[in-house]
């Protein structure tokens, strides 16, 4: 399967990441070799195979319902680049 | 080297015990050496006074006889566990300035235990890399050198700065963390033990997220014992991780008996292929007939789909990062470049925060997980996963541990062309590490002899889940018998 | 059985709709953190480093959340899936913290189930529920404190979701508004949601096509947003299906897109066309291992489940003779049915049921009262019933009787007692009191036995005002009717 320029440029908007247009063709050649290689996957049988997600055999432990968190608000806010007031702050979000 | 930062941390315990040294000696010690050798950049971030501080505790409790199991032990950091008051990036420029205000599991489990921390040790950016070349601040160089060369080698990586700083002497023993043999690689290039416990072993709480299903923190050290004695503090069911294991911690130290006779070392055909570095071979063969010596059967064995395990690798891992990466978007903390619009801002932020590895790999990922291509690539590669998880069951049932080389090759120089112009040069360096972590077993990689270059060369232990002894033990009577020049 | 027909004069069409419904978990603490899910709190006071996004930072997943869901997957008559697992949803916004949610989708947590919703005309219709799953919230923004700035306060990201799937089975406006309610009952009955569509804890998503009427094609669905009142989700069916209906009888084609409704004009506008739609790379939450839930869990969460609006009713009108129509008004809320039993206890439930629905209601509405904060009790409510049963009060003095205890809160009997209300059974008394009416008013008598039958009632009416209304009506009837003849 190999990539077209306008699957790069929506790839890159998806993961929010900017291309300089004289990249791209670079950065197409890169994925498309990456591709390949990987496709090698495909010389394997994996009819009736079951995916593995993840190693651990165990199930999953859950959390008592009480609150052990929060009122912490200095410490969630310290590293913003931009707070006020008390909330994040970001540019203006239009839909 | 100073004769303190010689000593092994089994050593180092016995001298604090006897008050032959002090921990503000040891530390000390450690300080200059680090000072000594900036050059190599193993550290990203010294925080010698905080080391000292916590050095005067341990004195104290020496003096008091409360002194905790690893009391005044002076260790670096990888710089992708966070540590509550002490800058934390991942070696990502995205990260700049983060300082967590809380501490990862493991360095908690260490501090509880009563190291000193001296910094935090660079690696590739969020861990992705071979050769720590993608930090953000410049690749840690190796203390080896080559016989009659000055040129700088790569560390190995992503934990490049773990390791050099061990293998130079500028801490007793640092954290690291293996998606895909980031432990157990620079190791083997530095010369010094590292091991990857099983999936689940150690909490990830507080780790900075690249491939979670892979990525697994283990210590890197001066040897076998010490690998064993980090482990006894940095394991343990964690509730705050739900992929840590209930399991029970044993005390790693008792499985070295220097007894394996009878122990069955499984050597994979699949691991010598075609190509394969003569000395690479040569050092393999060498640990047999030792390990043989010592009264271990060799058995061949077949892992059929381990040439599948790095492109399953770069399919999962990328896969998974794209995700673990999208909260580094500039709202909360680190790096902020503005734009005009919020979607403006996420891409000037991403753009100039991440580096080129990262960026490739979190396009990969996204691009294996996009509408159409999902079963293609992610679910074809999560498939294969499962088959190279189920040879090494069909293989343990013939073995209790396997053996192989731990990298293809010794270190090679910074800036090496050929890894430079194509990625997957760079990825092949993981081929024999990878499949370990898609299987979540632990392994460990020792230092196993010289290249004729006379730089390092790993041999790698490949256990049972949750059965971490019986390599520690193998590894243990492997290294007594290895001369091993860089030491 | 709703037929909708949106007829023009170029053809029938029908409306083929349905519902995705957020509904917030009841729990003390959020669904991947220990952080509160308190309303109300200051910003970002009820944040953990889990819900910030922070690196490094784990789910756990919250005990209590997957018990309301089990809880809720029974009352949706659905099949509870014993392996379910979680999974990523990738999107960038500011907020969502991570980047992405954390939900379940090939694997929720129940599965297919009904819902049986009341319509107007007395049937019952089931609506297939496709699953429902679990997930987190996301923060808010606030768009109104800066021209040129948002805001972004987290505590809500992170609160547990229950999304529920509906099959495209509403035919009609009103089949949507039925199973909302009927939703909203079955949620509160259960305790696992309050289900406030106005404070966005109950928010629903509308999918709407239309065909021609009495096909069974499928045509080009819009999707509308959380429209946030059952009111409004009716009209947005109704507006946006006529929209689809008017594009296709244009000659035009439906665009797949996201709409918005704006509840100012009861229209729907774009909001997102196709082509920008989200591709969300969902895979499964390496974070989280797969849940497994036991035979023996699943049993005693059963046992834990209470009767639900459904079987109340049926109860109430087989076991207590209530009609159909007062058995579904009082069913609908738990609140009143629980307060219907203790009143009906050991009474005539049927005309506890009348009063309940006329003049207690009423009286709540006058007084602009929730049901707990009744001056009237349950208790007392039954006991006025009796009364009048027991022939101690007649009907007319149990409204007297009423008022006073709506503005007291005092007991029948007691006022009964104080006001000397009591009615008169006594044959001979009331005879005294006929004979006083008949021979003050001795015109009318002529004129009664003259032929004007119609002033019977008249007769009645004086007796009962001179017995100041204590008179028993059935005997003031007959003793009358002997004495005119
Ligand atoms: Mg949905
Ligand atoms: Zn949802």
């Amino acid at each position: 399967m190999a990539v077209d320029t306008e699957t790069v440029k929506r790839i890159a908007f998806l993961a929010r990441l900017k291309i300089e247009e004289d990249k791209i063709e670079e950065t197409k050649k890169e994925f498309n070799d990456i591709l390949e290689w990987v496709e090698q996957l495909n010389e394997v049988n994996t009819d009736n195979v079951e995916p593995l997600e993840s190693v651990n055999e165990f199930h999953l432990a859950l959390r008592d319902d009480v609150v052990s968190e929060g009122n912490q608000r200095d410490d969630v806010l310290c590293n913003a680049p931009d707070a006020e007031y008390g909330y994040f702050v970001v540019p203006k979000v239009v839909e | 080297m100073s004769e303190l930062t010689k000593l092994t941390i089994a050593k180092a315990k016995e001298g604090l015990k006897k008050k032959e040294f002090s921990a503000v000696e040891l530390t000390e010690a450690y300080i200059k050496e680090m000072e000594n050798k900036r050059g190599l950049n193993a550290y990203v971030l010294e925080t010698p006074e905080i080391a000292l501080e916590q050095a005067k505790v341990s004195d104290k409790k020496y003096a008091a006889g409360t002194a905790g199991f690893l009391q005044g032990i002076p260790m670096g950091i990888k710089d992708l566990f966070c540590t509550k008051g002490i800058r934390t990036t991942a070696c990502s420029h995205i990260l700049d300035g983060f300082v967590p205000p809380y501490e990862s599991t493991v360095t908690q489990k260490l501090l509880d235990a009563g190291i000193s921390v001296l910094g935090k040790l660079n690696m590739d950016e969020f861990a992705m890399g071979g050769s720590n070349e993608t930090s953000y601040y410049g690749p840690a160089v190796n203390p080896m050198k080559a016989k009659n060369s000055s040129e700088n080698l790569v560390a190995g990586g992503s934990s490049g700065g773990s390791a050099a700083a061990v293998a130079a002497g500028m801490c007793a023993a640092a954290t690291g963390t293996d998606t895909g043999g980031s432990i157990r690689q620079p190791s083997a290039f530095c010369g010094v033990t590292g091991i990857k416990p099983t999936y689940g072993r150690c909490s990830r709480y507080g780790i900075i997220a690249f491939a979670s299903s892979l990525d697994q923190a283990g210590p890197i050290a001066k040897d076998v014992r010490d690998c064993a004695l980090l482990l006894n503090s940095m394991c343990g069911y964690d509730a705050k991780d739900s992929t840590s294991a209930p399991v029970e911690v044993p005390d790693f130290e008792k499985f070295l008996t220097g007894d394996i006779r009878g122990l069955r070392i499984g050597v994979p055909a699949e691991f010598r292929p075609e190509g394969l570095n003569s000395e690479a071979a040569a050092c393999w063969d060498n640990g047999m007939a030792l390990l043989k010596e010592h009264g271990a059967e060799i058995v061949p064995i077949s892992l059929p789909h381990t040439k599948y395990a790095l492109a399953v690798y770069y399919i999962i891992a990328p896969a998974e990062a794209s995700s673990n990466l999208a909260r580094y978007d500039g709202i909360r903390y680190g790096l902020r470049v503005p734009g005009k619009h919020l979607d403006d801002l996420y891409i000037n932020t991403r753009s100039e925060g991440f580096g080129n590895e990262v960026k490739r790999r979190v396009m990969i990922g996204t691009y294996v997980l996009s509408a159409g291509y999902y079963d293609a690539y992610y679910l074809k590669a999560q498939k294969v996963r499962r088959l190279i998880h189920n040879d090494f069951e069909e293989a343990f049932k013939k073995c209790d541990v396997i053996l192989t080389p731990t990298s293809p090759t010794d270190a090679f120089p910074i800036g090496d062309k050929s890894m430079r112009e194509n990625p997957i040069n760079m990825w092949l360096n993981d081929v024999f590490t990878v499949s370990v972590n898609l299987a979540g077993l632990p392994a460990i990689s020792i230092p196993a002899g010289l290249s004729s270059r006379g730089l390092p060369l790993g041999l790698q232990f490949i256990g049972r889940a949750f059965d971490e002894g019986t390599i520690l033990k193998a590894a243990h009577v492997l290294e007594k018998d290895i001369n091993f020049a860089g030491k | 059985m709703t037929d909708f027909i949106i007829e023009t004069p170029k053809g029938k069409w029908e409306i083929v709709c349905g519902l995705e419904i957020h509904c917030q978990i009841i729990s003390e603490s959020k669904i991947y953190s220990g952080a509160s899910t308190e309303f109300g709190a200051d910003p970002n006071e009820h944040v953990s480093f889990v819900d910030a996004g922070m690196p490094g930072m784990l789910p756990t997943l919250n005990k209590a959340c997957v018990h309301q869901a089990v809880k809720t997957g029974i009352g949706l008559r659905a099949k509870i899936n014993k392996y379910s697992n979680f999974a990523r949803k990738n999107y960038f916004y500011a907020d969502l913290p991570q980047g992405y949610q954390i939900t379940q989708f090939k694997y929720p947590i129940v599965g297919e189930g009904e819902v049986l919703i009341d319509l107007p005309d007395g049937s019952v219709k089931s609506i297939g529920i496709e699953r429902m799953h679990i997930e987190q919230d996301a923060g808010k923004s606030i768009h109104d404190i800066d021209p040129k700035k948002s805001f972004i306060d987290l505590n809500r990201a992170g609160v547990g979701l229950m999304e529920i799937v509906t099959k495209p089975d509403f035919r009609a406006p009103e089949e949507a508004g039925a199973f909302l309610k009927k939703l909203r009952s079955i949620l509160r009955y259960l305790g696992t949601c309050d289900g406030n569509m106005d404070e966005g804890s109950m928010r629903c998503d509308v999918n709407v096509s239309v065909r021609p009427y009495g096909s069974d094609e499928l045509r080009t669905r819009c999707e509308m947003k959380n429209v946030n009142s059952i009111k409004f989700v009716m009209q947005a069916i109704e507006n946006e299906a006529r929209r689809h209906v008017g594009v296709y009888e244009n000659g035009g084609e439906v665009v797949q897109e996201t709409r918005q409704f704006d509840p100012s004009t009861g229209q729907t506008k774009v909001m997102r066309k196709k082509e920008f739609a989200h591709d969300y790379r969902y895979f499964p939450e390496p974070d989280l291992a797969p849940l497994v839930l036991s035979d023996d869990y699943l049993e005693q969460v059963r046992k834990e489940i209470p009767e639900l609006p459904d079987e109340k009713k049926e109860r109430f009108v087989s076991k207590l003779g209530l009609t159909p129509y007062d058995a579904i008004v009082i069913c609908e809320n738990k609140e009143t049915a629980d307060f219907f039993e203790k009143a009906a206890k050991g009474h005539d439930a049927k005309k506890v049921a009348n009063w309940l629905m006329g003049d207690f209601f009423a009286m709540l509405n006058e007084k602009k009262l929730d049901l707990k904060d009744s001056p009237v009790s349950a208790e007392n409510l039954g006991k006025l019933v009796e009364l009048v049963s027991q022939n101690v009060i007649n009907g007319k003095t149990a409204k007297d009787v009423f008022a006073l205890m709506a503005e007291t809160g005092e007991s029948p009997e007691k006022i009964v007692e104080e006001k000397g209300l009591r009615q008169v059974t006594d044959s001979s008394a009331i005879e005294k009191v006929i004979d006083e009416v008949l021979t003050s008013f001795p015109e009318n008598v002529a004129a009664y036995k003259g032929g004007k039958q119609g002033l019977f009632g008249w007769f009645v009416g004086q007796v009962m005002k001179a017995s100041k209304g204590k008179a028993n009506p059935g005997i003031v009837n007959k003793l009358l009717r002997e004495k005119l003849g």
